[in-house]
This record gives C-alpha cells, structure tokens and sequence, in this order.
C-alpha cells in the first residue's frame, strides 16, 4: 500500500466536515439505537426494553409484507434499469456533437429533485387530466387509475422509477463503453464478429466493473426509496405501494412508535449492508476468478 | 556522497518483490537496472527514491538513516516511462517548476532554464505545451526538468522505452553528456542489455527481485557470476550445451580441447557472436549443424541451427546465405568459452 | 495468399485536405504473393495508415488497393480476408486460449472437426499447446501477442497478414524469439506477410524487401542488404544501422572529391553533379578503418557494445563514427581514418549520385 505523505495541518481541514458529520450522522445513528431498546413516549422518560422491539419487528407479518414488496420492486426495478441502460449506452454515439448533446439529455433526469419527480408524475398520470393517464384510458382503452388500483399504482411507480434513475446506469456503462480501445473491435471485425459477439466478448467483459458499481447503487438506492413513491401515491391504494421505508415513516411518526421504528431501522440498515456485501463479494470473485 | 541500502527487502501481501539485498552507489555514477519486466527494476527504484518504503532494512544517504524520510525532503529527481509533464504549462514552465518551489530568483531561475534547455535542444519550443510536442521532445521535457534540480538522486525508469528506435540512439547518446560535472547518482532501468553496455557505468543485475550480481558493466558482461547473469546481459540469448570433462579435456560434440577443471557435467555457455560461420582464426574449433533459419540484417547475419541437443545463434558480420535445412560447419572462439557449474556457478576455465 | 498492390494512394485524416494534410503522398508499391514485407520509418511517417488502408479499417482518400489485381478498395475488413496484429495484445478475456484460436473459424461457419484440427495445429507452432484449456486474460504479454499471431493464422485462406508493431510490449529476449517465430512462420506457410515498425533490427530480419518511409512518402524500397550498401537517401542512411551512416560534408572538383580538405576515393560517377548543389559524403562506421594515412582525426570517445566497440572520433567540430571488432586495437589521440571506397557514395541534395 502507497502511503501518502502525512501533513498534520491537513486534519484542520476535516474537522468542519468531521463535526458535520457527526452531528448529521453518528449522534442521530445513535440516537436510534438508543431508541430502539427504550421505550419512550418522547417525554424523556426511558423504561428500558433489551430486545423486545426487535422481537415485535420480526414476529410482525406488516414487516414481513412491506419487506416483501420492497424486495419485488427492487428486483423489477433491476431487471428493468441495467439492460436497458446498457442498450442506450451502446446507442450513444462516442465521436462528434452528438455525444454532448446525449450526455445533457441523459443528465436532465437526474438534476430534478425527488420529490418533484414525485409531483410530477402524480399529475402525469392522473386519470382525468393527466397525459399518461388519459392517453391509457382513451387511447389503449385500458382502466387506469393509480389512486385506486394497486396494479396501476405499482406499474406507476415503476415507469417513474425507470424514468429517473436509468440514465444513471447509461452514463456509467458510457464511461465503460468509451474506455475500449479501437483496437478490440477492429480485431473483432477482421475475426468476422457479429453485433452480438462483440457485445458478448468485448464490451460486456470490459464494462465489468462499471455495471458492480451501477448495479450496487441502483439496488440500495431502490431498496431505500421514499420520497419518490410517497409524493406519487402515499404508500395506497391501500398500502399496496407502502414499501420498507414508508412503512417504517408510518410506525414512527404516523403512531409515534419511537421503540419499534428505531428497532425497525436498524434492521433494514443491516438488511442493506448484508445483502450490499453479499452482492459485492460474489462480484468481486468473479473478477478474480 | 553515497547511497547505501542495507539487506532492504520488499513484500507485498506475502509475496517477495524484493529479496534482501545491500547496495552501495557512489557519486558520480550512472548505474544501470537490468532485468526483464517485472524483475523489480521500479520497486527497487522506488525504495531508493522513498517513494515505496521498504519491508525491512535501512536506506542511508551519506551516512544519514533516510529510510523513513518523506520523497519531499529528500532530493530527488525521477523521469518515467511515459511522458509525464505538468500539460497545463509551456516547456518553460515545466523546467522551471522545480526552481520557482525552491523559491529561486527570478533571473537566476532564467539562466539556469535557458542552460538545460539548451543542453536538451528545447530553446526553439520553449513557449509551447507538452500536448504540441513529439514524444521525443516531451521527454526532453521531462528530463530537463529532472536535472536543473541539482538533485543528489536522478532516477530514470526506462525513459526511452517508447520512442522511436533511432530517437532511443540520440537520447542515449546525449545521456552522458547531461549528467557531467553535475556530482549526482544517477539509477537508471532499463531491460535491454545493449543499452546498459552503452551507458556503461555499474550493473545492478536484476531476476525475479533478487539482485543476481552487481558490479562494473563490462566486467559483467565479460565475467558473469553465473548463468543467469550471462543470460540476462545476452541479446540474442546466451549459446548453451552440456559438456563433460574427463581428464582435463571437455567433449563437445566429437571435438575436444583442453580446459583447467575438474572432471564432471559443466554447462558451457558461449555468446553467439563468438561462433562464427566461417574459420576466421586456426585456433577455432568446428561443429556441425543443422540451420533452421537465417536473418539478415544488412550489416550482419544471425543463423539459428541446431546441434543434437541444443539449438545455437551464431551472429556474425556480414551477409552470410544459407539455406535451410543446410548442415554447416561453425567455428567457436574456445578462448570465449563461459564454464559454468553443476549449480550455475562461473568456474574459471 | 495474394498479390498486393497499392495505386496511387493519397491519405488525408482531414476532410478537406490541403496539401499539408496529406499523411501520405502518391504511394505506389506491388508486393509479391507469399513474400514477407516490412514497412520502416519513424513515428509519424504514415506506416501505420498504410497498414490501416490494407486491412479495410480506413478508406483511402485517393488511389486504389488490389489484391491479386481485384480492387478491393471498397470491401469491409471482413470481405478482405485480412489478418492484423495490434501493438498490444487483442484478446477476449472471457474466452479460454483455445476458443480465443477458434473465434474467427466459428464466426465463418467452419465445421467443428475442422476447427478443432486447425487450432491444434496453430497452437503446437506457437507453442501454445500446454495453456490451450487456460483462460487467455491469465497469459504473459507474449502469450498473448502469440495468441494475435495464432488468430491470424488460423484461417489458411488469409489473403495478407499485417502486424502493426506487435513486440512493442514484450521484452527484449521473448521479442527475439517471437522475431525468429515469425520467420520461421513465413517459410512454413508463405503467407504474404507486412511488418510495420520503427525498429530496423526487426524490419530487416523479418523482410524479403523494406520499403523505408518518411513524412508520407516511400524514400526507398530494396532488400535489407541493398538498403545496407546502397542507401539512396541520406534519411536512409541515417536511419538504418546502429550508428547510422556517417554524413560529411565534401567539395567536387573536377572529378576529385575532398573532405576537408582531404582526398577521399568513392565509387560515386561525379559526372552529373551540378555546381550549387549541397554535397556530402556517406560512409558507414562498419567501412571505416584506423590506418597509418588517410584523414586525420581525434580519437573523442569509445563505447564498448561487447561484440564491437564505437569509436567517436572528431575533425574540425564534425563527428565520425567508426566501428572496431572486439579485440581489435583502438590508437587515442590522433589517428588516421581510411574509408572503404566501395561503400562510401557521394550525395547530392540528399541523394545518392549513382
């Protein structure tokens, strides 16, 4: 390991952000985890509970449910995001004005904020007024309405969700893409490669790396979403769409649950970190491998 | 001024990059790291620079125990294989760096730029950007800015790896010249043979990361230590067949001459330009072979023919034809025999 | 194996070209079938295009390209029947060595027997055989150079082969034997083979015929020896050879060459020589010898190669170079320089006079 020089006047440096972060992060984790094995009504007053909210979590068939719907979108989520933003990343042109003009396009998406996102979508797919919603039901002649059938709801959020977040992917497998010297597909053409041979053999392969990154962030960002869905539908019809983390909001500040929230949070957090590590670890043999 | 590593070793996750080994290099000097890639010519540089920090063992400068000195402190120079300069300022800008971080005055920082850039052949490109530059002009860059430092250390990791054949030549021909009367250690890697008999200087022979001999150039390359030595200073490979020894006479393929050893198996190694094509001198001993292929390069002929066990180079002036397929008679220099022991050791034969 | 002529090739990377932005210039050369070619000259000089024209990957920007007197100017790459090798290894990681050797016979429908026999057969030249089940990302850089070579050798049915620099990346004793391979590879299946580099070493054992280039244009083309002997250009002179030619400036007078002030023989005709033309001498270290009389010099320098020593000599602020077998005795100081007067030509413009 290269160790860089060492100048202590550096630390002066981080420490604003050093205390940033503490105040942001470390002391509200803690926080949780103290609420997590107390029981409080937010009067300061503390009985103390070990781990019976961690027991009541995972003996509750609500955790069970919201877990599961969380696991499905983000699987769907996945299935749908990383081909596709592969296949326009190969679309992309890698010379001349097109590039820039593709980047900015791809970039827009990414800049609105979330809840906006949210906001937008709601009224783009309201039944009515909406262009998406009345272009379904008068166009396709489909019934559709995501305030009231939990199949519309979720196809909804899904569309939003692939809107916003592909070009995340298309951009980090472009940057991969660009990286592959000409020489490879030039030795793949005199090879007499089809498309789909040199897609298979060069680009997938060399665009290894990008798409761990892509597919890590994509699944802990889905699996931790809030403010996108919740703006869009609530969490309803009902609580078809009330995934882990709305869910969690609800306990919490819907019923001022403070025990079972905190106790709640922690054990996605760790979901998160395990499943990360887990997927992190099997990507990374492979490399070796 | 000298530079002195003591039993410095370098591993990395358990394996060995560099095995224990203790180096003295004198001012004034240019020594040369030979060896194949990845033989530990860049981690060894590294150490001695302080850019990598040894495993175990001291780096003294002077005397001075510098091994847990910063890069920053110490004063040197490196120039690397691809051509590293600052691409946001003119070639000016870049000799000077060194100098405007000293702090030097401005007009003394001027002469002593237009000096180097003299000495290099960059005056007419001062005013532009490395990005403007042939390969060859940017590494002159890169060098100038490595010696107006006044460094004590200038290490150089293969600089002419990738420029031209010909441009290789003048650069290293221009060499010498710069590093004179500058009292510095230069170190420099490389991993042709060649270009470590042209500098000339010391060899630090380098295999798989041990230090296999280190001493004069020449004396190397006439002396080797052992076989792995005559081998990595060999351009083509070293010529080598088993030979026995009986009585104070060696047998090589039904010819026998008189040699100082003890009787037993040797491996005689032998440089293809000391086997020849044609009976230049009484003295020369024949073999019989088998020619495989001939290259002619214009200026001189390299067969390849093969000997009942062995295949053998012979280089020699001249355009020599053959065909292929030939069986021909080839003269050895046994004055220019290498005898080597059971272990690869250099017996004196 | 074909037949390869280039016709009045004209290359510009620029669309609308001016005549600056030609990177080559009227090049015409016909190359003989199953011949091995090099193509010589310095970083920059258009080689590299040359090669990139052949094989398909650029279209020229004028003039026409035939293999076996069908012009081929406007067919892909893959219609060529080409094969190249790239300056550094070109492999599909994910494959293992042997699929790496098959690749281009399964893309061309080939029988699975047939393909089998080929890459066995490739692999075995190549000494490739041991690590054919090995994945190809886990191989040496020359392992995989070797695994280029082999993918071009596969199809016998290859009109050209092309190497583009293909031992930059490996090291000086694995590029030697890659060298002598790549010969011995020539005489077994006389392909028509074309290596492009800037090293001479390289061009000069590997190629029939080099064809020397400079800034866009074919300065000479002749086997190594001719090019060796009889370098038409000074450019050749200087570039082929390690050192390059001695050039020295010289008058004609009446039939007399001098050199300062000296009297040199050469085996130039001076009948043509006009009178304001800038003359010179060429004479190669490896023809000049240290002589009781002749031009009188300062010993400067002396380099030991081990197999032959350099010797720097000085007159009058004008480096000479000459070269002394190993053994031979070298006088210091002052000493006297006798030119072969076969190999020394008088230049004319840069031009051999002949």
């Amino acid at each position: 390991m290269n160790k860089k020089t060492l100048d202590n006047k550096a630390w002066l440096f981080v420490l604003p952000m050093f205390v940033l972060v503490a105040f942001n992060a470390v002391i509200p984790l803690m926080t949780v985890v103290n609420y997590s094995v107390q029981e409080t009504f937010g009067n300061n007053l503390f009985f103390w509970q070990g781990v019976d909210w961690f027991e009541k979590v995972v003996n509750s068939e609500r955790f069970y449910n919201a877990l599961g719907r969380q696991f499905l979108y983000t699987g769907i989520i996945l299935i749908i995001e990383i081909p596709l933003g592969i296949a326009i990343a190969l679309t992309m042109p890698k010379k001349g004005i097109g590039v820039s003009f593709c980047l900015i396009l791809m970039s827009i998406p990414l800049l609105i904020p979330w809840n906006v996102v949210g906001a937008m979508w709601n009224i783009f797919a309201l039944p009515d007024i909406g262009l998406l919603g009345y272009a379904i039901n008068n166009w396709l002649n489909i019934d559709y309405n995501f305030t009231q059938q939990p199949f519309s709801a979720w196809f909804t959020c899904i569309l939003m969700d692939v809107w916003h977040w592909t070009s995340l992917v298309v951009l980090l497998c472009y940057a991969g893409l660009i990286s592959i010297p000409d020489a490879y597909y030039q030795a793949a053409n005199i090879d007499g490669a089809k498309p789909w041979s040199v897609f298979r053999f060069i680009q997938l392969p060399k665009m290894k790396k990008v798409l761990t990154i892509a597919i890590l962030l994509r699944f802990m960002d889905s699996f931790m979403i809030y403010t996108e869905p919740f703006v869009l539908t609530g969490g309803g019809p009902g609580n078809s769409t009330t995934f882990l983390s709305i869910d969690l909001v609800k306990v919490a500040l819907g019923e001022f649950d403070l025990g079972p929230a905190a106790a709640m949070s922690i054990i996605y957090f760790l979901i998160v970190l395990l499943v990360s590590w887990i997927f992190y670890n099997l990507m990374m043999r492979n490399e070796e491998n | 001024m000298t530079l002195e590593l003591q039993n410095i070793q370098k591993s990395v996750e358990g394996s060995q990059h560099i095995y224990p080994t203790s180096l003295v290099l004198e001012k004034n000097s240019i020594n040369l790291l030979l060896g194949a890639t990845l033989s530990g010519k860049t981690t060894l540089m590294q150490i001695m620079g302080g850019i990598e920090k040894p495993t175990q063992g001291k780096i003294l400068f002077n005397g001075n125990d510098v091994t847990n000195m910063s890069v920053q402190k110490r004063n040197i120079s490196m120039v690397y294989q691809q051509f590293i300069n600052y691409p946001n300022f003119t070639v000016y800008e870049n000799i000077a760096s060194p100098l405007r971080l000293q702090k030097m005055k401005e007009s003394v920082l001027d002469q002593k730029v237009q000096e180097v850039a003299d000495l290099l052949k960059l005056t007419p490109m001062l005013s532009r950007k490395p990005n403007e530059l042939s390969g060859g002009q940017q590494q002159r860059t890169a060098l100038a800015r490595a010696l107006i430092k006044d460094s004590d250390l200038i290490l150089l990791d293969e600089p002419f790896a990738n420029l031209d054949f010909k441009l290789r030549e003048e650069l290293r021909e221009e060499l010498p010249k710069m590093f004179e009367n500058k009292n510095t250690i230069v170190v420099y890697a490389t991993t042709e043979p060649s270009e470590a008999l042209l500098l000339g200087g010391n060899t630090v022979l380098l295999e798989e990361g041990k230090v296999i001999q280190f001493g004069k150039t020449q004396e190397i390359y006439r002396r080797p230590l052992n076989i792995n030595s005559a081998n990595v200073f060999s351009d083509p490979p070293l010529n080598r067949a088993k030979i026995f020894v009986k009585n104070n006479k060696a047998t090589l393929e039904k010819v026998s001459w008189n040699v100082s050893l003890q009787d037993g198996e040797y491996t005689l190694g032998i440089r293809p330009h000391h086997v020849y094509p044609k009976k230049i001198n009484e003295d020369f001993f024949d073999i019989t072979g088998q020619v495989s292929i001939a290259e002619i390069s214009g200026s001189e002929t390299l067969v390849h023919f093969k000997l009942k066990e062995n295949s053998w180079v012979s280089q020699s002036h001249g355009v020599h034809n053959f065909e292929l397929g030939q069986i021909s008679k080839f003269y050895i220099d046994i004055s220019k025999c290498l005898y080597f022991d059971g272990k690869g050791n250099y017996i004196n034969g | 194996m074909a037949r390869v002529k280039l016709d009045n090739l004209n290359h510009s990377y620029v669309s609308n070209p001016t005549s600056d932005d030609y990177v080559l210039k009227n090049i015409n050369i016909e190359w003989n079938d199953g011949g091995a070619y090099a193509l010589l000259g310095p970083s920059g000089c258009g080689k590299t295009t040359i090669l990139n024209l052949i094989s398909g990957l650029i279209n020229p920007t004028s003039g026409s390209i035939l293999f076996d007197g069908k012009d081929v100017t406007n067919l892909s790459p893959l219609e060529r029947n080409i094969g190249q090798v790239f300056q550094f290894p070109v492999i599909y990681d994910t494959m293992t060595v042997y699929e790496n050797l098959a690749f281009p016979l399964k893309n061309r429908g080939f029988e699975t027997a047939y393909i089998d026999k080929k890459v066995k057969e490739i692999a075995e030249i190549l000494e490739l055989s041991p690590s054919l089940s090995n994945r190809a990302s886990g191989l040496t850089a020359d392992g995989k150079q070797k695994i280029s070579l082999g993918r071009g050798l596969v199809r016998s049915d290859v009109n050209v082969l092309m190497f583009d620099e293909p031992l930059t990346v490996i090291d000086p004793l694995l590029k030697w034997q890659l060298r002598s391979k790549l010969k011995e590879l020539h005489h077994e299946f006389k392909n028509t083979m074309i290596y492009v580099t800037h090293d001479q070493t390289e061009a000069l054992t590997f190629a029939d015929q080099v064809v020397v280039m400079y800034d866009g244009v074919i300065v000479q083309v002749g086997t190594p020896t001719e090019l060796f002997e009889t370098p038409k250009h000074t450019f050749v002179g200087h570039f082929i050879g390690s050192p390059g030619m001695n050039i020295l400036p010289c008058d004609v007078n009446s039939q007399n060459v001098t050199c300062f002030n000296h009297p040199i023989k050469t085996s130039s005709d001076l009948k043509n020589i006009k009178s304001n033309s800038k003359l010179q001498i060429g004479v190669r270290p490896e023809f000049i010898k240290f002589s009781p009389s002749g031009l009188p010099v300062i010993v400067n320098n002396v380099s030991d190669i081990g197999r032959y020593k350099v010797v720097d000599c000085l007159i009058e602020n004008q480096r000479i170079k000459v070269i002394v077998n190993e053994g031979d005795d070298i006088p210091s100081g002052k000493a006297y320089l006798e030119f072969n007067s076969n190999f020394t030509k008088i230049y004319e413009d840069s031009w051999m006079v002949s």
